[in-house]
């Protein structure tokens, strides 16, 4: 065993998980035969790929030394040396998790889709095998142009997998998503330019000690935020999400609120936060307001949701406002429940979205009313719908609890007001999840075609009993994770407070410092 | 033996819960019912070892959350407050288990119920041994969870489900403020560690703080906001809302949640935070202002509701609300002896209502009762038992802690403790006066029910009434036993360090070194027998005057009767407007404003300037590849030239 480990951890083992589904996705090309043949080579190929990434990336975990703040497995080669652009990978406490998180999901979305996806079923694997490669690429990645390329190729897959296998709206909704973040990305890319021409390097870890003027990093800090806001998504800019979850299939859905929000969260973590501290502080209020304006009018708007996948998604925009809130009140606990926040709800909202697809791959509607007395006929089900929909609702002892509990626990050390009006959202968050619980699951069973529904079979299960698992152990016993980020957000805090203290930021330069001199 | 008592339980849960189709409903409850007998054995040598020898002790499990100085482990806290939960809770819990083996032996899901029940004693034994604020949430939320369950637990019914619902956001309410309170706590002694905090607490006597834009007295503020979490578990006035829908559950649900254990979470909360409540006296005035306002309250509505088990709900929002008086006069030893006898004697007239409803084919009206007393005398006796001890008639339980309660607020000798013995004694009337009436509706007169059900009135089987017999035994002797070590001379020894009031305003300690005068010391039980006495008149004697009172007075009575309109007001305030919100936001807001002039409007716009440069080449890609185009151009001059 420990050899195995030593060799595995002797491989440029980020490399390696990074672009191993690719070479699966490249096999696949390859694969000739009738269609039926293809479709199922593409899945098992599919599927043992992402499993032995899953696998490998354990070894990360394994090997993480959870001691220091530095990054970690880190591979260096020169890319374009005249420019000081490099091909730079390497995790720290604050990434280390989501490449955990992204490698564990694929897995079970590859499952999610072996019978949903019937058409050109060699394109979509292949396309949520590129994902992968740029979900994790991303995380890894510690040189900012290498990071541009595999934030914005993930933008490609999901896409086509939106337009191509959606349903719905679904050229409509993957348009919508396209333009949105894209529209963000260019400013992301214009300010990352700038920071080049500024700089000289585009190595993540160098401009993290760079000294950028406070004029210069209000306007950087605004074209990061332009882009991260949107994939947050923070109000107002949500409304792409709910009409890309809708029309997405389920594992699109899956990774969609599993990862690719999480994004936004990691780029304010790994950009805004360390590189522009004196406008992250300055802008603070801002986001502060967004996010309760999110956790408060989006929780209110999935109240009234008729789609189940719409309710989800509007659910999902008030718990990421938990993360923005968490990141920006910037100290100890409040980022470290930020990031436990995303990677509970990137575990929790991916199961609910496969819970609307079990029911979904039966009657094929998202309607809550179509629905209606499933404990009665699907008790497995109900059971794990009950567990995701309690850990979303943020109840102690499931993954929910503890990021919520972590973020609310810090903001109030910062500010009591936007703690209060972020913990109203445990009230909303209850009413709506419990209510969507009672309408589809309780009650009497009446419909002909509801009675009809067979309960979990062992695929479904298999799917299932993994994320339970998780969320529990998430809920209980969170240290394991706890650990992993805790110096590396320490050495966050301590660099973004002392860069701050140095610049001389005062109360008063805050946007709108004398206005919102009440919510302290 | 600490470990077994408080985890036993949650074996039986997951015994029960997931093995239960596999082996089957006769096994569950055998599993269940052990489980959680054992634990309440295994309590019984703790609290010998920890309330009468003084051994605290706490177990640690493991850390929990750890996050820079924030620390909260699992850990299993005994001390005598503890113990007496511990106690009261596993051993009540155990005669409800086997008498719900009887009471839902018809039911279809047996093994759910039983798994639900054991999981809640598991979940409130969690809460009360906890050793610090965040473990205590966990037990608290836990509680709330099965609650939920337990009420929908025939969700089959719209009524249950929406009860469910009601109970759970209800609650959540309440949590959010505890939720403050502890952030709170935290800022303040950068701990939720009950050690460090109640070591510490001294030190910020005099603290203010700036919460929400107010200057004020930090710890008034800080258990204002835990306070406001025990409202909502305690069902006090403004939270009170969800408890007597609550009742949708099945009776044993309502004898172990709404009377026994969880409502009384609050209360236990209040007295787990006494050393940072002595700090705050004017929390404690609000503590005790609304705990007397509630237990009046509620009294008025307990004597127009015509559904048995409405009327003991509203009885034990009452009973809280008389803990929380006593609490808020620092006399919580009184507090939580009420609450044991309370568990005793309440859970015994729940479980009697529940004898009742069996013998009458599953009737919950009262009026339609009568003339049962010769058929089911078990249940009539057990019933009149529960009535004693609730009135506090001597030697009953409730007479000694109820007693204690009243005279406690009047030794305060404070404003809002004078309000409190003033409302306190009218609600002590009203208690007699709703509990007999119940009692002589239900088994007295000329049976009111049909022939059908009259002929199938059976005294309930032996594994219901034997539980029965055994809460009577508490309801008679759990009083007289527990007076001397919880608010007698023996009190400081029996509490320790676990509930020990600032001398300068120890209540129990007054009422003890001046004996109150004659006609004081008698008046609560004046009033219950004249409430007794106006009961036997309008509902023996007379049975036509209820009729014309309600004749004469139909305002009053329909205000009543509909519970001060609470429902209807919240209705209007919170539940419509939270909707008609949502949907203002949804289509105006998100669709009519955000979407029309974000990417909607821009697509459209690009295709217009399309149009009319006449180069529309196909379709959407090009409007949207032509919008960015525009956009990035925009920006990009704006930026350069913004930096010039």
């Amino acid at each position: 065993m420990t050899a195995l480990s030593n060799f595995i951890t002797g491989l440029p083992i980020l490399s390696v998980i990074t672009f191993l589904p690719l070479v699966g996705a490249l096999f696949l090309l390859f694969v000739r035969g009738e269609a039926e043949v293809v479709a199922r080579q593409a899945r098992f190929v599919a599927l043992w790929t992402t499993l032995l990434t899953f696998v490998i990336s354990l070894f990360i975990w394994i090997g993480f030394e959870p001691g220091t703040a530095d990054f970690q497995f880190v591979e260096r080669l020169d890319w374009l040396p005249q420019y000081r652009i490099g091909y730079h990978m390497g995790v720290d406490g604050i990434s280390m998790l989501f490449v955990i998180l992204s490698t564990f999901l694929m897995p079970i979305c590859i499952l999610a889709s072996w019978e949903a996806i019937e058409k050109q079923v060699r394109e979509y694997m292949i396309s949520f095998l590129i994902l992968e490669t740029m979900m994790v690429g991303m995380f890894c990645a510690l040189d900012m142009v290498l990071f541009y390329v595999f934030f914005e190729g993930v933008l490609i897959p999901m896409f086509l997998i939106i337009g191509v296998w959606g349903g719905g709206r679904r050229v409509y909704s993957a348009f919508k998503f396209f333009l949105y973040t894209l529209t963000g990305s260019v400013l992301l890319l214009v300010a990352m330019l700038a920071m080049y021409f500024q700089v000289g390097t585009t190595d993540i870890p160098s401009l993290m000690q760079a000294d950028f003027s406070r004029d210069m990093q209000y306007w950087l800090w605004l074209g990061m935020f332009a882009s991260f806001a949107v994939k947050v998504p923070m109000w107002p800019v949500h409304t792409w999400l709910p009409d890309a979850h809708v029309d997405a299939p389920t594992a699109g859905s899956v990774i969609l609120a599993g990862v690719l929000l999480k994004m936004g969260g990691y780029g304010f973590l790994r950009f805004s936060l360390p590189m522009l501290p004196e406008a992250s502080e300055y802008f603070a209020p801002l986001v502060y307001t967004l996010s309760i304006i999110a956790i408060i009018y989006t929780s209110l708007v999935a109240l009234v949701q008729s789609d189940m996948k719409k309710l989800i998604a509007y659910s999902s925009v008030a718990h990421m406002g938990y993360v923005t809130v968490g990141v920006f009140a910037a100290n100890q606990q409040a980022i470290e429940g930020a990031i436990f926040q995303m990677l509970s709800h990137g575990v929790v909202s991916g199961a609910l979205f496969l819970c609307v697809g079990v029911v979904y791959d039966r009657l094929h509607t998202r309607e809550i009313d179509r629905y209606g007395g499933l404990a009665n006929n699907m008790p497995k089900y109900a059971f794990a719908f009950m567990v995701f929909m309690l850990a979303s609702v943020g109840l102690p002892g499931t993954a929910g609890f503890v990021g919520e509990f972590l973020v609310l626990t810090g903001v109030f050390q910062v500010n009591t007001w936007v703690a209060l009006f972020a913990a109203s959202g445990v009230i909303l968050g209850a009413t709506y999840m419990l209510f969507l619980y009672r309408r589809v699951v309780y009650g009497e069973l009446t419909k002909a075609d509801v009675k009809e529904m067979l309960d979990l079979d062992r695929r479904e299960i298999a799917i299932f009993a993994p994320i339970i698992v998780v969320v529990m152990w998430m809920g209980v016993y969170p240290l394991p994770f706890l650990d992993v980020m805790s110096e590396s957000v320490q050495a966050l805090v301590s660099n973004y407070q002392a860069d701050l203290k140095a610049s001389g930021a005062t109360e008063v330069t805050r946007l709108g410092g004398q206005l919102l001199a009440f919510l302290r | 033996m600490l470990f077994a008592s408080v985890f036993l339980p949650l074996l039986g849960a997951f015994v029960a819960g997931f093995f239960g189709r596999m082996i089957g409903d006769r096994a569950s409850q055998i599993v269940t019912c052990v489980c959680v007998g054992l634990a309440g054995l295994a309590s019984i040598p703790t609290f010998y070892d920890v309330a009468i020898q003084g051994n605290v002790q706490t177990l640690n499990l493991v850390t929990w959350l750890q996050s820079g100085t924030f620390e909260a482990s699992w850990a299993l806290r005994f001390d005598t407050l503890s113990a007496v939960m511990v106690m009261t809770v596993t051993i009540v819990s155990t005669l409800i288990h086997v008498y719900s083996v009887g009471y839902m032996s018809h039911d279809d899901s047996v093994p759910r119920f039983m798994a639900y029940l054991s999981l809640f004693t598991f979940a409130m034994l969690m809460l009360v041994t906890a050793d610090n604020l965040v473990q205590l949430f966990f037990g608290w939320e836990g509680v709330g969870l099965v609650s939920y369950l337990l009420i929908g637990f025939w969700y089959k019914k719209p009524s249950a489900c929406a009860a469910a619902i009601k109970a759970f956001v209800v609650n959540r309410v309440g949590d959010f403020g505890f939720l403050l309170g502890i952030f709170a706590i935290y800022f303040l002694y950068d701990s939720v560690a009950f050690d460090v905090i109640f070591d510490a607490v001294a030190t910020k006597a005099d603290a203010r703080v700036t919460f929400f834009g107010i200057e004020a007295h930090a710890l008034t503020i800080t258990c204002l906001l835990l306070f406001v979490g025990a409202m909502g578990k305690s069902g006090q006035l403004l939270l009170h809302t969800w408890l007597p829908d609550a009742m949708e559950g099945p009776t044993p649900v309502s004898a172990l949640i709404h009377a026994a254990t969880m409502v009384t979470a609050g209360v236990f909360l209040v007295a787990r935070m006494s050393p940072v409540f002595e700090y705050a006296p004017d929390a404690l005035a609000v503590v005790t202002f609304v705990g007397a306002t509630t237990a009046f309250f509620a009294a008025t509505i307990g004597c127009v509701q015509n559904d048995i088990k409405r009327i003991i709900a509203f009885s034990t929002v009452s009973q809280l609300g008389y803990m929380f008086a006593a609490c808020g006069v620092s006399a919580y030893q009184a507090g939580i002896f009420h609450l044991m006898t309370h568990a005793w004697f309440k859970a015994l007239l729940f479980l009697g209502a529940g004898s009742v409803i069996h013998a009458m084919s599953e009737e919950q009206d009262i009026r339609k009762m009568g003339g049962i007393y010769r058929l089911i005398p078990v249940t009539f006796a057990v019933m009149v038992i529960g009535n004693l001890a609730l009135t506090g008639v001597p030697p009953f339980a409730g007479y000694f802690s109820k007693d204690m309660v009243i005279e406690a607020t009047h030794a305060a000798g404070t404003g809002v403790g004078n309000y409190a013995f003033g409302l306190l004694i009218i609600a002590a009337f009203l208690t007699s006066f709703y509990s007999w009436r119940l009692a002589f509706l239900a088994f007295f007169g000329k049976p009111r029910a049909d022939h059908h059900t009259m002929e199938h009135v059976h005294e309930s089987p032996l594994i219901m009434t034997i539980p029965l017999g055994l809460l009577a035994v508490g309801a008679v002797f759990a009083g007289f036993i527990g007076y001397s070590a919880f608010v007698g001379e023996g009190r400081p020894e029996f509490w320790g360090q676990a509930i020990a009031p600032l001398a300068a305003h120890d209540s129990i300690a007054t009422v003890h070194a001046h004996h109150p005068p004659f006609l004081l010391k008698w008046l609560p039980l004046f009033v219950t027998i004249a409430g007794f006495g106006l009961a036997y008149l309008m509902y023996v004697k007379k049975p036509e005057y209820p009729a014309r009172l309600v004749a004469a007075f139909p305002g009053v009575y329909k205000f009543l009767l509909n519970k001060w309109y609470f429902d209807e007001l919240y209705n209007v305030i919170f539940v419509r407007p939270a909707f008609a919100l949502g949907r203002i936001f949804w289509k105006r807001g998100d669709e009519g404003i955000v979407d029309r002039f974000g990417p909607d409007g821009i697509s459209a716009l690009a295709g217009r300037a399309a149009k009319r440069l006449g180069a529309v080449q196909s379709g959407y890609l090009y409007h949207y590849a032509f919008a960015m185009i525009v956009g990035i151009a925009v920006i990009v001059s704006w930026f350069v030239m913004g930096r010039d």
